[in-house]
């Protein structure tokens, strides 16, 4: 998918620009792969689309003036993997929140802490979630941003990013502390 | 059981987002929601789960080789089509040998004076993405500078200076035994922030020096000479925070 990408020129910066990419930008690569690597849900599709954004960001880094490099970055990762799964997994963007169909349990730290620190029961749980949580919950908790940077990114305003990371983490909470099957009998039960 | 506020402020309280005065408001009311005292404390666990998992990705080698190929080194002339060679091309190709002979001839030795810490710098960056792979960052593994320091006595025949910088922001994350350019040498590992910086040390009989400074692969790194040492640190911190760490650690 990069190859129209090589194929054009990325003579667009002088020596200067180049270099104020390579101070300003660049050192982000790992923030840009990480968030792509979760949106797309692996490592290999993220490791294109993490290279696209990059080039993407570096032509349209004139269009940069300051401020938050990380964050104008993040921004061009989330559209390119937007992009990306629009045209070749649509079914991924469509999944709906199944909010209504399960109503808030009561969650105890005691049901959580079963979860453990089980890696692969966290990755699992956090791709089970729709892309609109999973983003917000890898910005904030393994990238470290801020509301303020987490709204630039998502182009939302904080109040949203305060909402959407609420029901995130409820809903993680809920699968981490429900069975699959169970979920699905339920939402089965209640349609 | 529930109450509203799980919904919404609550997070804002738990990730530190709220002003001083909502924030007292909710501690106040944690004094008489039960709700909210065991969703708060739910929704930390799942947080230090989340971050003591592993979960974050860095990118893989193999991407940043590739972006230093197409961000580094652009095409700038396009290669000529061999087909239907007009003469005119030949003359361009003749003067861009000649072209080329002339800028080797006047830059070589500019080049040559660098190399030596080109290399040094590649071997360093390559060591730190090295140290970045699971289970490789620290043989031992403490902010205790008298731990860190006492556990390279033996492992080495110098001693590298060893201090904890916590207060100014970089705590100490342990230590480990490197090598480069097949020297054994020492790599302190500090903190900052999310980020983490290897700071590699060995002896040297050079003069000091100021700091020396550049990136690659997106990762910067400062080196410099002092007392008898040298230091070079490498990370994805910004430059600023890399001099920083130079400063603290040239006292």
């Amino acid at each position: 998918m990069s190859a129209g990408v090589e194929g054009e020129s990325l003579d667009v910066l002088d020596s200067q620009d180049r270099a104020r990419f390579e101070q300003l930008v660049l050192p982000h690569v790992d923030a840009a792969f990480n968030l792509s690597r979760w949106l797309m849900r692996g490592r290999a599709d993220a490791e294109d689309v993490a290279q696209e954004a990059m080039l993407r960001a570096f032509r349209f880094f004139r269009g940069f003036h300051g401020g938050d490099a990380r964050a104008w970055l993040l921004q061009i990762v989330r559209n390119t993997c937007y992009t990306w799964l629009e045209k070749n997994r649509s079914v991924d963007l469509t999944t709906e929140f199944d909010e209504e169909l399960h109503p808030q349990t009561s969650v105890t730290p005691e049901t959580l802490a079963i979860a453990g620190d089980n890696r692969e029961r966290l990755t699992r749980a956090l791709e089970e979630l729709p892309p609109r949580f999973r983003e917000v919950l890898v910005l904030r908790e393994l990238e470290g941003c801020s509301y303020k940077e987490i709204a630039a990114i998502t182009s939302a305003p904080i109040g949203t990013v305060m909402s959407a990371l609420a029901r995130a983490r409820q809903r993680l909470q809920r699968v981490l502390t429900q069975p699959a099957a169970q979920r699905k009998q339920e939402a089965g039960r209640e349609l | 059981m529930s109450c509203e506020l799980t919904q919404t402020v609550l997070h804002g309280y738990l990730d530190g987002e709220l002003d001083a005065a909502r924030a007292a408001d909710f501690e106040r009311h944690l004094i008489s929601c039960a709700a909210c005292v065991a969703a708060l404390e739910a929704h930390e666990n799942l947080r230090s789960s989340l971050q003591r998992a592993g979960l974050y990705e860095r990118a893989p080698l193999a991407l940043r080789e590739k972006l230093q190929a197409q961000l580094g080194a652009p095409a700038r002339a396009s290669v000529m089509p061999i087909r239907n060679p007009a003469p005119w091309r030949w003359l361009a190709v003749a003067a861009t040998f000649l072209l080329a002979v002339f800028l080797g001839w006047r830059l070589l030795p500019l080049l040559r004076g660098n190399h030596g810490e080109t290399a040094l710098a590649s071997a360093i960056v390559d060591a730190h993405l090295r140290s970045l792979q699971p289970g490789h960052l620290e043989d031992v593994q403490s902010s205790d500078q008298h731990t860190v320091k006492p556990w390279f006595d033996g492992k080495l025949d110098f001693a590298p200076p060893v201090h904890d910088f916590v207060n100014q922001g970089f705590p100490l994350q342990g230590g480990r035994l490197d090598v480069v350019h097949g020297r054994t040498v020492a790599v302190l590992v500090y903190a900052r922030r999310k980020h983490l910086i290897n700071v590699f040390v060995w002896p040297t009989t050079e003069p000091d020096s100021e700091p020396l400074s550049g990136s690659q692969l997106g990762y910067h790194w400062m080196d410099w000479r002092k007392a008898g040492m040298e230091m070079c640190a490498v990370s994805d911190v910004t430059p600023d925070d890399l001099s920083e760490l130079q400063h603290l650690l040239m006292q």
